[in-house]
């Protein structure tokens, strides 16, 4: 790639950033024609016998390296360009820079297989995640770009007139950021493994690798340019396993038109599985296995002894009649793994219950996909709550991701970037056109995945199952399982458990595709890990540097020395970040959903009331951001299992639950209480200083020409 | 004191008009459809409509109505000579 080069001119005319913006057009342009001719390369030397995991090796290595190399030619110490890219980036690359930074693994890897396994209720996140872009483009990215400073703590302290609000904001920012970035870690970690086969704790520091230099030596300009690059890889890779699919299915190549007729034939398929009789059989069967562990708990001391006078017994009995060697071991091993006291052999069994019981309802536990919410609201009473429980839970999930996306530092902070109001305006468009091509092919991708299923998969005999089973099964048993329950010798649906992680990373495989494109679909999910990354270390480093070191403990600091403590912070925060995902927190996917609620409740209310009220002064925003927080925190706190584990909350969920709404959507209660505290709190306390609320001012106007009175 | 002109005072109550315009249309086809998502069940081209407004055309007017906006507020920067000089 000659002529790759991310200098920009020095004035910041209009002629420099169109000339600018051509020079970017043709890199790349170029940049995209490569990445094709690489895979179509690497096709062809499969054909020619390439072993399988020097493709994962080379995907790998040659896109970690990229990103490293255009890390290294966008270093700078300049402070513009380093929290800002110099404010330079064209509307449509600070898009694709903010969907790169937007799409995390989870968007990438989980999404689409949440979509597979809970049907309707997965596109709350596909609302959630894209219809939040409208508040940031009407309420907030064009008031921030006049703002024009470096981070969102920085218009805390400059609107709310002190430190107190900024300090929060970074406490804040730092919260919901780094339980985010140790998500996107651990993504790293997983997809790592699986391309190189490297150990996990490898993995990561490979992958950090990656991350660390391109932020380190560039900033956010190094981490702008890298972004749209591995946007655009990301893209590719999303969409030729689904349009393939399609082809294979429909042969039509458009699957967001068309999925609707494969919906239709997927819910007849449903309405067939629900009624077939082998089916019914493999539910029965793990309703015996739910009911013999239930009974099991009722007596345990005798249950117990029972298990262990027959293990005993089988093995005398085998000894006896001189079995072989191998049949007598497995007895032996069976007598061993017989629990070994009351109390572990009631763990035992409480925790294998519930995984049976799971399975004993149809489809193998998921939603008819189409259908809209659980329950019926004109069946009985118990229907009608679950009914509207569900759809509650659903809308209340659909406001904490819409108003989490329009508060989370990493993105609000893309918008500083653009070189004029007018440009911020269209590059919120641009972001969600680009985000947009991923979110509206995921639910078409779920649907096809479940049509491939339902037709071929169900129903094959076991010793004809495609390869990709057992290669999954091998990868991780608890991400892929499949036993014949009944002894039919047939895969029944109910028999098969899958986790929503690998649906994406399998669609190459279930399609049939080569090798190479599975390489590149975990690229693409590496891809989109990596950038989420740097653009959350980038905002934790900046809000502790710039924030924290710069305007409140040394506002003296020489830019350099500035730009110097960004990068070792840098260094340090992503290293403790490794250190944590290394751990393989529980909860990984809670972290991340907490992180949207604890940004929508602690900076929306906050950040809004700032732009749109002048009135909002110091003391209100402070107590507003810390009684959002706090809401979000208790609620969380007294009705999330991990959480309640960590505080040791005891009393009963169900007293702690605020009609029927999930902990995940905690911040529906924080944002309310953010907005009535501002509001209650300002009235109450002095306006805000006049300069102050001339600053409001001259955020509403894109450029304000004012005579002196 | 710095003194705001009528004019500007006139930009900025058209802006607060388009942008809570275009929050009902956003509110209504977020939770408006999702509130009566069961009722909305209709055949659509082959998606029950609710599903489709959830999964696409929900999607489709969130970039619509951020384009709009876009344009609308570059424009009236213009007439209200409130615009950024390039």
């Amino acid at each position: 790639m000659a002529g790759l080069s991310f200098e920009h001119g020095t004035g910041s005319s209009a002629a420099a950033n169109r000339a600018f913006k051509q020079q970017l057009n043709k890199v790349y342009g170029w940049y995209t024609g490569g990445f094709i001719a690489f895979v179509v390369i690497l096709a062809v030397l499969e054909q020619m016998g390439l072993p399988r995991n020097w493709i994962g090796f080379i995907f790998l290595l040659a896109t970690v390296a990229l990103y490293a190399g255009i890390g290294i030619m966008s270093r700078t110490t300049d402070a513009a360009e380093y929290y800002v890219a110099g404010r330079r980036v064209p509307a449509i690359y600070n898009g694709m820079a903010t969907g790169a930074d937007w799409m995390s693994a989870a968007s990438f890897i989980g999404m689409a297989g949440g979509l597979y396994l809970s049907g309707y209720g997965g596109l709350a996140f596909i609302m959630g995640w894209t219809g939040g872009y409208c508040l940031v483009a009407f309420l907030l990215a064009p008031y921030l770009r006049k703002f024009g400073q470096f981070t969102i703590p920085d218009f805390l302290g400059a609107r709310y007139e002190g430190n107190l609000p900024r300090f929060i904001g970074i406490v804040a920012a730092i919260l919901c950021s780094f339980t985010y970035v140790v998500a996107q870690i651990y993504g790293v970690g997983l997809i790592t493994t699986r391309l190189s086969g490297l150990a996990f704790e490898i993995g990561i520091f490979v992958g950090l690798g990656g991350i660390l230099v391109c932020s380190f030596l560039g900033g956010m300009r190094a981490v702008t340019w890298t972004q749209v690059a591995q946007y655009i890889i990301l893209i590719i890779a999303y969409m030729i396993p689904v349009v393939w699919l399609s082809v294979k299915q429909t042969s039509i190549p458009i699957p967001q038109a068309i999925y609707g007729a494969q919906l239709e034939k997927v819910t007849a398929l449903e309405k067939k599985l629900i009624d077939d009789p082998k089916e019914k059989e493999v539910r029965d069967a793990f309703k015996a296995l739910a009911d013999g562990f239930d009974a099991k708990l009722k007596d345990v001391p005798a249950a117990l002894a029972a298990d262990k006078a027959a293990a005993e017994k089988k093995v005398a009995d085998l000894k006896a009649a001189n079995a072989p060697v191998a049949e007598v071991q497995a007895a032996e091993k069976a007598l061993a793994a017989v629990p070994a006291n009351e109390a572990d052999a009631r763990k035992a069994w409480t925790a294998a219950t519930a995984p049976n019981a799971a399975r004993t309802a149809p489809l193998a536990g998921m939603p008819r996909h189409a259908q809209q919410y659980a329950g019926d609201p004109n069946g009985d009473e118990k229907a009608k709550k679950t009914f509207d429980e569900s759809r509650r839970n659903f809308l209340a999930l659909v406001f904490c991701l819409m108003i989490g996306t329009a508060a989370l530092p990493h993105i609000l902070m893309r918008y500083y970037t653009t070189p004029s109001v007018r440009e911020a305006r269209e590059s919120v468009t641009w972001s969600l056109f680009f985000i947009f091509l991923l979110y509206f092919t995921a639910p078409a991708l779920a649907v096809l995945v479940k049509f491939e299923m339902f037709s071929f998969v169900v129903g094959t005999p076991f010793d004809k199952l495609p390869e990709w089973i057992s290669a999954w099964n091998r990868v991780d048993p608890t991400l892929l399982s499949v036993t014949d329950v009944n002894k039919d010798g047939i895969l029944q649906l109910g028999e098969m458990r899958i986790g929503g992680d690998i649906i994406v990373l399998a669609t190459p495989a279930i399609g049939g595709l080569p090798y190479v494109i599975s390489g590149m679909v975990a690229a693409g999910g590496l891809a989109a890990a990596l950038s989420t990354a740097d653009g959350l270390l980038l905002t934790i480093a900046n809000a502790l540097s710039h924030d924290l070191y710069y305007k409140m403990i040394d506002p003296n600091a020489p830019t350099a020395r500035r730009v110097t403590i960004s990068k070792v912070l840098l260094l340090v925060v992503a290293l403790a970040a490794a250190a944590v995902a290394a751990q393989k927190p529980a909860d990984i996917l809670f972290l991340v959903s907490a992180a949207f609620s604890f940004a929508a409740a602690a900076f929306f209310p906050a950040l809004v009331l700032g732009i749109f009220w002048k009135r909002a002064n110091k003391w209100g925003a402070s107590l507003g951001m810390i009684a959002g927080l706090g809401t979000t925190f208790y609620y969380m706190a007294t009705t999330q299992p991990w959480m309640r584990s960590v505080f040791g909350v005891t009393s009963p969920i169900a007293d702690n639950i605020w009609w029927g709404i999930q902990p995940i959507s905690a911040g529906l209660f924080g944002v309310p209480v953010g907005f009535a505290v501002i509001i209650i709190v300002s009235l109450l306390t002095p306006a805000p200083k006049r300069e102050t609320q001339e600053l409001v001012e001259h955020v509403r106007y894109p450029d304000l020409k004012l005579a002196k009175a | 004191m710095q003194q705001l002109s009528e004019r500007h005072h006139h930009y900025w109550r058209k802006n607060l008009r388009i942008t809570s315009i275009l929050l009902v249309i956003w509110f209504v086809v977020t939770y408006g459809v999702g509130y009566f998502a069961r009722d909305l069940n209709f055949n659509f081209f082959g998606w029950p409509f609710s599903f489709w407004v959830a999964a696409q055309g929900a999607l489709i007017v969130y970039c619509l109505i951020i384009w709009y906006y876009a344009r609308y507020m570059n424009k009236l920067d213009q007439e209200h000579g409130v615009a950024e000089e390039e």
